[in-house]
């Protein structure tokens, strides 16, 4: 049983659109022609946070969008994972100052960390992988 | 959309910011019926985090308010405490999608404060980069234009095309988006080898592609139904607006960096600028569809001769020396220390560098005290000023033409916000 | 017969260096009437505003007092031989740690204006001091109506008579103006960067 939902969870991880700066150029890159993120079954991009799965937290958070960050991932259905893309989300990389959060994780829990200034779009299908090998060791009870 | 209790939804823990409500239409009881509709900051059609609040009145907009700041990174701050070698960096990330125009905009700023002439073969190679970088960034504007409108295809088209020219600057430079390729002085190394003839592949290929898109879109009835007669703005309104870039010259005005003051060598070459009559959506369109052509045609005359010789000026305060002299000469080794380390100092005084990017005017002004670090650098966006012409367009219109009003102007978050 | 120069390790580029590093001059001209036509167009309206004037690298700058900034940029965009009709940016600089014209005047007021007929640039900069508000340029052209908003916001430089003076950028509830030289940079400290120069 949990294995089953498990294998539908995983293969079909659908993100919320949240572009935020540069590293939503990539993410749309890694959903285009060449790289083809539907083979992962990540392609359908949802508008609504309502319908999405996972949330791809591209780019740098300033404090002013920090709130509406946070609002959305509340908004969003369990199970839902985030994936920080880039080194602005995770750390802000060189933008060490006092406009942005230090890293999304101090306003929601993160599951993968892509590294890059932006990710490669093989980085950003990489960290899906790896989001699929940690939702197949998860047992399904635990998120609802 | 769904409608939200405006006093009641707000969380807790964060209730003392002023929240932006996701999308939320609101009843104004005291105004007559009068909508209010907030698009953004996370939305689909918009470029970005951009927040629209819109005054509806039934479906014609009376009032439309930009709210910008959702990107704001502090860039200036950033780059007030860098050495001027190391602020490079920050001029990738601001706006994203023209990189090695902010690049050449913010060289040109310090070169000309510390007023040293790069070699020919640097100015050949940059104007070739400008130009791949801008039929990149307009690619991506169709792209998402298209897609905003509702025609899938053409976005999967652009990609395609994109993707060839990053991996031109990947093959350049190591990567796709933030090359950092352009520096003072001239570029940081020299194109590899078989990189000028695969670039020349490309612009003999790319006017096919552009010829389909074409097809695709320019005679299209849709498409010229959807966008003629909407977002019209008058040339005297625009030059007051400060636009610039295609977003001014659809409103036919002819007012072009490149030309009207040519930095790296822009006068050698023999390009026209496409200039609108109407100033309506359709007439940025066609401006835009027509500087694929023009930045091919520079491209072709710029690949013909590109002179030989160093990629980057020879005064060794501002390039490194090559690695060979390191092994050689002590000085090499101490200037290749304090370059990198200390970096330069230029005299005392304002400069301003511009540069033609793929959305308008890109100027970087630069106020030096004398130290290694720039005293104050202000990034002169031209989304800034051409959303600012947004409201107007937009009063007086369905609200449904707001999404193509925003794409014709082809505003990029980062450059707004910076 | 070896060169002195070579048995010192020097190559010809760093000989070439030490001359470029010799000949830098100090390039600050003053503007004048004959040669320069937007300071004579200021000079002969409003000759006791001015308060100095530089040409550096063929840019043009005219430091005037704040006052009758709006007068002043009128005549340069009405002017027949100016006729700056486009206002490519207008920012501000905060002189709290350079040398400064007047010590009363903290920050400058930069309005770097675009003449289509021309084809030059001019830079005006009014001078001001901290607290002190500007009168607003957005009757010349609108577009300073978000340009002063900016500068509010993160210089906290206040314009008379705008029609919307509120923060543009950073959240409504935001204290401080983070471009102000006195305020930090701000962010996480990074470990090892006790002795880092920032301003």
């Amino acid at each position: 049983m949990n294995k089953a939902v498990n294998w539908a969870r995983r293969n079909s991880v659908w993100p919320a659109t949240f572009g935020l700066a540069c590293c939503a150029i990539e993410m749309m890159a890694a959903t285009n022609s060449r790289y083809d993120l539907a083979r992962f079954g990540s392609e359908a991009f949802r508008a609504s946070p309502r319908q999405a799965d996972l949330m791809i937290v591209s780019g740098r958070v300033s404090k002013k969008m920090a709130p509406v960050l946070r609002r959305i991932y509340d908004q969003m259905p369990e199970p839902k994972w985030v994936i920080s893309m880039g080194d602005c989300a995770s750390c802000t990389g060189v933008f060490n100052n006092y406009a942005l959060v230090q890293g999304v994780d101090t306003i929601v829990p993160v599951d993968i960390y892509v590294p890059g200034c932006p990710p490669n779009p093989d980085a950003l299908i990489y960290g899906i992988m790896q989001l699929q090998k940690k939702i197949d060791r998860e047992h399904f009870g635990d998120r609802r | 959309m769904a409608v939200l209790d405006k006093e009641t939804d707000l969380p807790d823990a964060i209730s003392n910011i002023k929240l932006p409500r996701g999308v939320f239409i609101e009843r104004d009881e005291e105004n007559d019926g009068l909508m209010i509709v907030n698009m953004g900051p996370q939305h689909p059609s918009t470029h970005g985090v951009l927040r629209l609040v819109v005054e509806l009145d039934g479906e014609t907009i009376v009032n439309c308010t930009p709210h910008i700041g959702y990107l704001h990174t502090g860039i200036e701050k950033t780059m007030e405490n860098m050495t001027y070698y190391k602020a490079l960096v920050c001029t990738d990330r601001e706006d994203y999608l023209s990189n090695l125009i902010n690049n050449t905009a913010y060289s040109l700023a310090v070169e000309k404060l510390l007023d040293i002439e790069i070699p020919a073969r640097a100015s050949r190679l940059r104007v070739i980069l400008n130009e791949l970088e801008r039929i990149a960034s307009h690619l991506l504007w169709l792209g998402t234009h298209c897609l905003d409108i509702g025609a899938m295809t053409v976005f999967f088209y652009c990609w395609r095309e994109r993707d060839q020219i990053l991996d031109l600057k990947e093959m350049l430079s190591g990567v796709r988006m933030m090359t950092s390729w352009i520096c003072p002085g001239g570029l940081r190394g020299d194109a590899p080898d078989g990189w000028l003839e695969r670039t020349k592949k490309f612009v003999d290929e790319f006017p096919a592609k552009l010829s389909e898109y074409d097809r695709l879109l320019t005679k299209n009835p849709i498409w010229i139904e959807r966008l003629t007669g909407i977002g019209v703005v008058t040339p005297e309104d625009a030059i007051a607006y400060g636009m610039s870039g295609p977003s001014l010259r659809g409103s036919g005005v002819a007012f072009d960096v490149r030309k009207a003051n040519p930095y790296c060598g822009y006068e050698q070459f023999d390009f026209d600028i496409p200039v609108g009559s109407n100033g309506d959506v359709y007439d940025r369109f066609l401006v835009r569809m027509e500087e694929f052509r023009q930045s091919i045609r520079i491209l072709e005359q710029a690949l013909k001769d590109v002179p030989g010789g160093p990629v980057i000026t020879n005064d060794r305060k501002v390039a490194p020396p090559p690695r060979a002299e390191l092994d050689t000469s002590m000085e090499s080794l101490i200037h290749h220390f304090k370059l990198f380390t200390e970096g330069y100092h230029p005299p005392v005084g304002e400069a301003y560098g511009a540069c033609e990017s793929g959305r308008g005017e890109k100027g970087y002004y630069i106020y030096s005290d004398g130290s290694n670090i720039p005293y104050r650098v202000k990034i002169n966006g031209p989304s800034l000023k051409n959303l600012q012409a947004l409201p107007r367009m937009a009063k007086g219109r369905m609200i449904a033409d707001v999404v193509a009003m925003i794409g014709s102007i082809d505003i990029v978050l980062g450059d707004i916000d910076r | 017969m070896v060169d002195f120069d070579v048995r010192l390790g020097l190559t010809p580029t760093d000989l070439a260096l030490r001359a470029i590093s010799n000949k830098r001059p100090d390039d600050w001209v003053e503007l004048n009437a004959e040669d320069d036509v937007e300071f004579r167009v200021v000079q002969e309206a409003f000759p006791a505003e001015i308060v100095k004037s530089r040409k550096f690298r063929d840019e043009k700058t005219i430091w005037v007092k704040h006052e009758s900034i709006v007068a002043i940029l009128t005549l340069l965009r009405d002017h027949p031989e100016t006729q700056f009709s486009f206002l490519s940016d207008l920012t501000c600089v905060d002189l709290l740690k350079v040398e400064k014209f007047d010590e009363a005047s903290r920050f400058q007021v930069v309005y770097n204006l675009y003449s289509m007929a021309t084809f030059k640039r001019l830079r005006v900069n009014a001078l001001a001091p901290d607290g002190v508000a500007v009168n607003t340029v957005e009757s010349v052209w609108p577009a300073a109506n978000w340009l002063e908003r900016e500068v509010y916001d993160l210089m906290g430089v206040e314009f008379a008579n705008h029609s919307d003076l509120r923060r543009i950028q950073l959240p409504d509830d935001w204290v401080g103006h983070p471009l102000r030289k006195d305020e930090p940079l701000g962010g996480e400290e990074v470990e090892f960067s006790f002795n880092v120069r920032g301003r």
